[in-house]
C-alpha cells in the first residue's frame, strides 16, 4: 500500500466524517453562537483536507486556497461576533431571534 | 514505502483523529461554551499536524513557509476567534450547562449596555467573602 493510497482510503473518510459531525451541529445548534463555532470548525477542517489533497494529486499551488480559508474563518468569527454584540446593544435580537433561550436563562445579569 | 513515507502515514492518522475528536466533541458536548473550548484545542492541532505532511512531504522551502505561515495564522487566531464568540454568546444569554459548578461572570454584565463592572463599588465583600 503506498502512503496515496492510504492517505485517500483512511485519511480523508475520516476528515469526511468529522466534517459530516460538524454538520450536524450546524444544523442542530440551539444558539447561533453553535453556529458560528460550527462554521469555523468547518473551515478548518476543510483546511485539513486541502492539505491531504495537495499531497494525494502533488500540488502544492492548493496550500494557497489554505491560506485564504484560514483568513476567512477568522474573519466570519469576528464580524459574526461584533453583528451579534450590535444586535445585542440595540436589544432587538434578543426577542426576535431568541425567545426560548431567554425563557431558560439560567444567568440573569440585571 | 521509505521511513519518510510512514512518518507521513502516522502524523496524518494522528492528526485526522484529533480533527475526528473535534468532530464527535463539538456533537457530544452540553454546552456552547464547552464545545468552543473543544473545538479549538483539537482542531488547532489536529489542523497543524495534517499540515505539517504536507510541508514533510513536499520538503521545498516556498511549501514549508507557507505552511508554517498558515499554522502560525491558525494557532493566533483560534483562541481570540473563541473568546470573542464565547463573550458575545454570554451576553446574548445563551444558558451554561445545568451541572456548571461555578459562574464566574454572574452579575458583572449589568444594565442594557452590557458593560463589563466589577463589584467594588457596591458589594466589594462578594469578591473577599471567601479569605
Amino acid at each position: 500500500m503506498t502512503l496515496h493510497e492510504f492517505l485517500y482510503w483512511f485519511i480523508l473518510p475520516v476528515l469526511a466524517v468529522s466534517a459530516l459531525l460538524v454538520f450536524v451541529r450546524f444544523f442542530l445548534g440551539p444558539s447561533i453562537a453553535d453556529r458560528v463555532v460550527a462554521f469555523d470548525l468547518l473551515i478548518v477542517v476543510g483546511i485539513g483536507i486541502i492539505a491531504i489533497y495537495s499531497i494525494i494529486t502533488e500540488q502544492p499551488t492548493f496550500l494557497d486556497i489554505a491560506m485564504i480559508f484560514a483568513l476567512i474563518a477568522f474573519l466570519g468569527t469576528t464580524a459574526m461576533s461584533y453583528y451579534l454584540r450590535k444586535s445585542q446593544h440595540k436589544g432587538r435580537h434578543k426577542d426576535k431571534v431568541l425567545p426560548k433561550l431567554k425563557k431558560r436563562n439560567s444567568h440573569d445579569r440585571d | 514505502m521509505t521511513v519518510i513515507e510512514i512518518v507521513i502515514a502516522a502524523l496524518a492518522a494522528f492528526g485526522a483523529i484529533l480533527t475526528l475528536l473535534a468532530g464527535v466533541g463539538i456533537v457530544r458536548m452540553p454546552d456552547v461554551y464547552l464545545r468552543i473550548s473543544v473545538t479549538t484545542k483539537a482542531a488547532s492541532l489536529g489542523v497543524g499536524v495534517l499540515l505539517i505532511c504536507a510541508a514533510m512531504y513536499f520538503d521545498e522551502p516556498s511549501v514549508t513557509t507557507k505552511v508554517l505561515a498558515i499554522i502560525l495564522f491558525i494557532l493566533l487566531t483560534a483562541p481570540v476567534g473563541a473568546h470573542l464568540i464565547g463573550r458575545v454568546a454570554y451576553i446574548m444569554g445563551v444558558p451554561l450547562w445545568k451541572k456548571s459548578v461555578m459562574d464566574d461572570l454572574k452579575g458583572q454584565y449589568k444594565g442594557r449596555s452590557k458593560e463589563l463592572q466589577s463589584d467594588e463599588a457596591d458589594g466589594g465583600d462578594a469578591i473577599h467573602a471567601e479569605d
